[in-house]
């Protein structure tokens, strides 16, 4: 199946494609920012602040670091799911209904 | 364990053997379904979500990954996970910007997007040089793992065992493409991450506690470091050091730096963005991304522990050491000798083959990609101009493979005496400076033109590459230079953003009519990288 340009710049115009594309990349974006920020400012703790992150969690020999690097593997994976839970319960049905529209 | 270069008998040799024969197996049972240039590249688009997940992850969780970064943790404690989380953390950014949009442009190679609404030539044939030279520098970090890994089990001269390394991969890539490529790799992740379970859960189960195994891995350190002849303060300095970034990390520019390789690079990887054209669609591209997240932080945390277990187990053990109390056959085989110590002959040999295994699959994909991209984007592209025939193109595609194989070879042995886990961030480095911001930008900005692209791309590249070889780890340490003219550990802080830039002030610039058509291709261009319009399918058999 080949669109046309055309029908896919008159697409483009279509207040659902817009309201759906400008969702799901507000998602993207923030999601990303969240990701960024948490990773940059563990690299930043590492680079400026070693002893903070090797400070004794509890008085045990586990330090401060163990949960905070455990801390951003979690969340990686934790803002992975929140996407892809995202969508598959709202976007996809929307980009279907948007391209069975624009195929008619 | 029969001295250094010693072999560990018929144990791991009959479990290799085993894993040799079934991915013969496979290769031949996915020869047979593989005919046309869909099912060479991209498996005929047949992989589902959660298999790509697993391929994804057995590319992530490589030689350099399991021996390295074990390795690292086994000698400076928590600077591994560092690393780690670096390796990690692109992924999310992976889903959230580009799983999708790829998998709706493109077919077989990240060259189809990034050219989507460029001119062909210039785009591909950056593409394909950026995709090459990443490719290269992956290659040597995995075949240098190999040497190493070989000739400490089987006591085969470490040029053998590359060449070995290097003759097995031909012959997955060769005959069963990906296909074969895809499922070697998911039968080694599904082996590595039982058999990385199975070291991590033994540590923990013989220490009780996280707690205990870092109490015991500090007093390891501390008494290694008494003996080397420390005051007791300073040998207790040393030991606590390993809960704590340390020497790793050795100034702030440089933490920043690797930081946003690891991070950005996942996102140029030509060998991973392939992945997202095997599966069908754009929700199992966003699947399979969801599943790689998910094993390759489990993972990285089995890592952690074995890296710590090996502290204890296996450097106070002098059956792993040599006189002068650095581990036998290398620092990278903390992992290896920790399975030992844990499981005896049997597992020790049941892990040397899945170490193996895996390094053979990850090279089967990385040659793959290589010979993807000289034979789709400058043989069929570039050269034919888009007229070349199936046959042909696949032809090439062979010839790659084998010449691919005898550089990695030459390369491989060239490059015996590098850490494997540093090789493998240059290759981040170039994947994060090239390839993601052409990628991002073209398919995101709707002024990006194609000398934009080009110019961008290329500084880049150049950048990447030349800051590394004027880096310490090349300038000071392999041509022995007395110091760095660059200074940091990795070029991505100044590269990256250099590459930007470049696209975006060339694009401003660009009034040429190609740049008219370059921004009048974007709309459509995006429509269908959203909505999967006009998209690739699976390949029916």
């Amino acid at each position: 199946m080949e669109q046309g340009e055309a029908a896919l710049e008159r697409l483009a115009e279509d207040p659902r494609y817009r309201r759906l594309v400008r969702r799901r990349g507000r998602l993207g974006v923030a999601l990303t920012a969240v990701m960024l920020v948490a990773y940059l400012a563990f690299v930043l703790l590492v680079a400026f602040d070693k002893p903070l992150l090797a400070r004794s969690l509890a008085g045990g020999a586990t330090s401060l670091g163990i949960p905070i690097g455990l801390g951003v593997i979690l969340l990686a994976i934790a803002l992975t799911g929140i996407y892809v839970y995202r969508a598959n319960s709202e976007f996809d049905a929307e980009v279907a209904a948007i391209v069975a529209e624009a195929r008619r | 364990m029969t001295g250094s270069s010693g072999s560990i008998g018929w144990p791991a040799l009959a479990m290799f053997g085993c894993f040799v024969l079934l991915t013969l197996a496979i290769t031949r049972w996915a020869a047979r379904r593989t005919r046309t240039a869909a099912d060479f590249y991209a498996a005929g688009g047949g992989i589902t979500g959660f298999q790509n997940g697993l391929a994804i992850a057995g590319d992530f969780m490589s030689a350099a990954s399991f021996l390295g970064i074990s390795a690292q943790i086994f000698a400076d404690g928590y600077d591994g996970l560092i690393y780690s989380i670096g390796f990690l953390v692109g992924w999310p950014i992976v889903l959230f910007l580009m799983a999708e949009r790829l998998r709706n442009l493109g077919r077989f190679t990240f060259a189809d997007v990034a050219s989507f609404r460029f001119a062909q030539t210039p785009v591909r044939t950056l593409a394909a040089l950026s995709t090459l030279l990443v490719v290269l520098f992956y290659l040597i970090a995995q075949m240098v793992g190999a040497g190493q890994l070989i000739r400490l089990l089987f006591g085969l001269p470490y040029p053998y065992a590359v060449a070995i390394v290097g003759v097995m991969m031909t012959l997955y890539v060769l005959f069963g493409g990906m296909l074969a490529t895809t499922w070697v790799q998911i039968v080694k992740a599904v082996l590595l991450l039982g058999a990385a379970s199975f070291m991590a859960a033994a540590v923990l189960w013989q220490f009780g506690s996280p707690e205990a195994l870092f109490a015991r891995a500090v007093q390891a350190k501390t008494a290694a470091a008494a003996a080397k002849g420390a005051t007791p303060a300073a040998a207790l300095a040393a030991g606590r050091a390993i809960m704590g970034p340390g020497g790793f990390i050795k100034d702030p520019v440089s933490a920043l730096s690797l930081g946003l390789a690891l991070m950005f690079g996942t996102a140029g990887l030509p060998h991973i963005l392939m992945r997202f054209f095997t599966v069908p669609d754009a929700r199992a591209a966003r699947t399979s991304v969801l599943w790689a997240t998910g094993w390759i932080g489990y993972f990285y945390l089995l890592t952690f522990v074995i890296g710590f277990g090996a502290i204890v187990l296996v450097g106070t053990d002098p059956r792993y050491l040599d006189a002068a109390g650095a581990l036998r056959g290398g620092g990278n085989m903390a992992a290896v000798h920790l399975a030992h110590a844990i499981g005896g002959d049997l597992f020790l040999g049941f892990v040397s083959a899945v170490a193996f295994a895996t390094i053979l699959a990850v090279v089967a994909g990385l040659t793959l990609s290589g010979a993807s991209a000289v034979s789709h984007d400058l043989y069929a592209s570039v050269f034919r101009r888009g007229r070349a025939d199936q046959t042909a193109e696949l032809r090439v595609s062979r010839v790659t493979v084998v010449v691919l194989a005898l550089v990695a070879i030459a390369l491989g042995i060239l490059f015996e005496k590098q850490n494997v886990a540093f090789m493998v961030s240059l290759a981040f480095a170039m994947a994060a400076s090239a390839n993601f911001p052409v990628l991002l930008l073209s398919l995101l900005w709707r002024g990006c033109t194609t000398r934009g692209v080009v110019a961008g791309g290329a500084v880049g590249l150049a950048l990447a590459l030349g800051l590394t070889i004027l880096s310490p780890a090349i300038w000071v340490t392999v041509l022995g230079h007395a110091a760095a003219i660059f200074p940091y550990g990795s070029p991505a802080l100044f590269s990256m953003p250099a590459a930007f830039a470049t696209i975006w002030l060339v694009s401003l610039a660009d009034r040429s009519g190609r740049a008219a058509l370059d921004r009048a291709g974007y709309l459509a261009q995006r429509v269908r990288s959203e909505t999967g319009i006009g998209a690739a399918g699976a390949s029916g058999h």
